[in-house]
């Protein structure tokens, strides 16, 4: 089985999120990146399950610069067996899914993993990007993935509850929870990360289809009333007459 | 301009996300809302639509042949805008959309798109903690619209219902089965939600918490440790990891406001925060705080609720 894992970097989940040049970038100052949790704690670990059950590789693909590095190799300490990074600032869900399915057509894989979405940007774009330039099936927000020779079995979040699908390989999926259980990188993995190959790869040209031009900060919050817990009617009419939301 | 809304349609139903994607579309131009199966699409005009191309061939959507549909209908219409809810569903079909008619996509926009020159979209991005304005430059535009952030509204217009025909070739994925979460609506859609964490101490306490939101209407949720442990499903799962909500009133019950867990619903209307410890983070998201035990105040509110809902 050949499998590859798309993992983005992200800021931690506990950095303060604020931006600069006029509210046009993010401010790295101070954040800490780790991998987005959905492709390192979902995508990444059922992979390596797959692999470890049916023989095979798990090769992780990135679209970044060198400051990209440290987070696969994180990748790679999980357990991934090599690594490839798009060498490319990455523009838009358009651009790096360009890249990577450029990368993956070339390569064949039997399943193409994503995450559900990254934390910063939240876009749930790349799967069915990538699906899409390679014309194959495309199994978004997947809780649960089995494969037996080449038909996969997986849950899928659908409104209102989930649905079991069937599938052939080659397809693309994005992972949800549910899907794996997160792993710890060992000492004897992070070892083997140094070496294990890493290699980089020269962008396609693609032409920008969307770009951010500028941040907003959400408005703050008026100070909380605090109500009594013995006056629950006051709450009551609060939520109705001035919140107006029962 | 020319719209194209992709419209979900459920045991012949169309989803309260499609309507708001409906009235969203008639904001921007003439929309042409495209579904499939057997769908009563009568209440599309309503809320917007001008037409309406139903595919009957195709009775549940699956990603290619619903992409298929869509970009037929944009090729048949000419339109330069498709719009889709962020859904599950919209999740798995607009990027497929976007890259088949290589258009720029902004993905979770919450307000309707700014024209006057450049086409710019404004998205909910870093899990809800900011927004970004997303210009889009190519010559067709993918929009998908947060659930829960434009109020349908109802024009009273009726539209002209057609059935199209188009091949859709195969689909990929075959359905087998349909695990229900129950009666209700699903979390991103509701809009009364009541949620509780580990300070509820335990599964077997939960009952408050429905009673609450059976007395509401509303659909329960939890913090990420409560659906770790197992003591509540992991598709109630709200935050930065999890679900992200943008109800109109959001509940939360022994619950302390990690910055992971609000990042998922800061994007709330109304916020009421039940909590034992005043210092609790949350209390500062919060626009309602009751310092006090949830095994109190949850009965508490839900009697005065009781009472209201009596009178009205
Ligand atoms: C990468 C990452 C991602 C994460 N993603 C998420 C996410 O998506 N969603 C999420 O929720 N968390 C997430 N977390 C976890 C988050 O950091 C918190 O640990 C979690 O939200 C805490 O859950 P809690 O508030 O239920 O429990 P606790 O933090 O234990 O808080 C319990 C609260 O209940 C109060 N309490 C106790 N007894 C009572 C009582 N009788 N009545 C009223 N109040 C009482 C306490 O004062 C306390 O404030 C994430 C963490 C990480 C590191």
């Amino acid at each position: 089985m050949k499998l590859l894992v798309c993992i983005s970097k992200a800021p931690d989940t506990t950095s303060k999120i604020a931006f600069t040049d006029g509210d046009t970038k993010f401010d790295e100052n101070g954040v800490q990146y780790i991998v987005n949790p959905y492709d390192e704690w979902y995508a990444l670990v059922r992979a390596l399950e797959l692999v470890e059950a049916n023989g095979g590789t798990v090769t992780t693909i990135t679209v970044g610069t060198a400051a990209d590095d440290p987070t696969i190799r994180k990748a790679l300490a999980i357990g991934a067996n090599d690594a490839v990074r798009i060498d490319a600032e990455p523009k838009d869900a358009f651009f790096v899914a360009k890249q990577i399915a450029e990368y993956a057509k070339a390569n064949e894989f039997d399943i193409v993993f994503t995450g559900k979405e990254t934390i910063n940007y939240n876009g749930a774009q790349l799967g069915g990007m990538i699906a899409e330039f390679l014309n194959q099936p495309y199994v978004s927000l997947a809780e649960k993935l089995d494969i037996a020779g080449n038909v996969a079995t997986l849950d899928r979040m659908v409104a209102g509850g989930s649905e079991v699908i069937e599938v052939n390989t080659p397809f693309v999926l994005s992972a949800a929870k549910g899907m794996a259980e997160q792993r710890i990188p060992n000492m004897r993995g992070i070892m083997a990360a140094r070496t294990k190959p890493l290699t980089v790869v020269p962008a396609t040209e693609v032409s920008n289809l969307s770009e951010i031009v500028s941040y907003e900060m959400p408005a703050e919050k008026s100070a909380c009333k605090y109500i009594e817990a013995d006056n629950m009617d006051e709450l009551v009419e609060l939520l109705h007459n001035e919140a107006k939301v029962i | 301009m020319s719209v194209i809304v992709f419209v979900e349609s459920k045991n012949g139903n169309v989803s309260k996300a499609s309507f708001e994607a409906v009235s969203y579309g008639s904001k921007i131009g003439d929309v042409t809302a495209v579904t499939y199966g057997d769908v009563d699409a009568t209440a599309l005009g309503e809320f917007g639509a001008k037409k309406v191309l139903v595919h009957k061939g195709l009775s549940s959507a699956n990603d290619q042949q619903a992409t298929k549909l869509v970009v037929a209908a944009v090729e048949e219409t000419g339109a330069d805008t498709v719009i889709f809810s962020q859904d599950q569903i919209g999740k798995a079909i607009a990027p497929r959309v976007s890259a088949a008619l290589n258009a720029g996509h902004a993905s979770g926009a919450i307000e309707l798109p700014k024209t006057d020159g450049d086409f710019i979209v404004k998205t909910n991005v870093f899990s809800g903690k900011a927004f970004a304005n997303v210009k889009l430059n190519s010559d067709k535009k993918v929009i998908s619209l947060l659930p829960n952030s434009f109020s349908p509204e109802k024009i009273g217009g009726s539209a002209e219902i057609s059935e199209v025909s188009y091949d859709l070739g195969s689909a990929g994925i075959t359905v087998k089965d349909f695990k229900s979460e129950g009666e209700g609506v699903p979390l991103p859609e509701a809009e009364l939600v009541v949620s509780a964490g580990r300070g509820l101490k335990g599964p077997e306490n939960w009952g408050m918490v429905e009673d609450l939101a059976a007395t509401l209407g509303a659909t329960t949720a939890c913090s990420r440790p409560v659906a770790d442990i197992g003591w509540r499903p992991h598709h109630e799962h709200v935050g930065q990891t999890g679900v992200a909500i943008r109800p109109n009133l959001y509940i939360a019950a022994g619950i302390s406001g990690a910055i992971q867990h609000l990042a998922g619903v800061n994007g709330s209307k109304t916020i009421v925060v039940i909590n034992t410890d005043s210092e609790a983070p949350f209390f500062k998201a919060a626009d309602y705080g009751i310092v006090g035990d949830a095994f109190e105040v949850l009965p508490k509110l839900n009697e005065a609720l009781k009472k209201f809902k009596a009178a009205q």
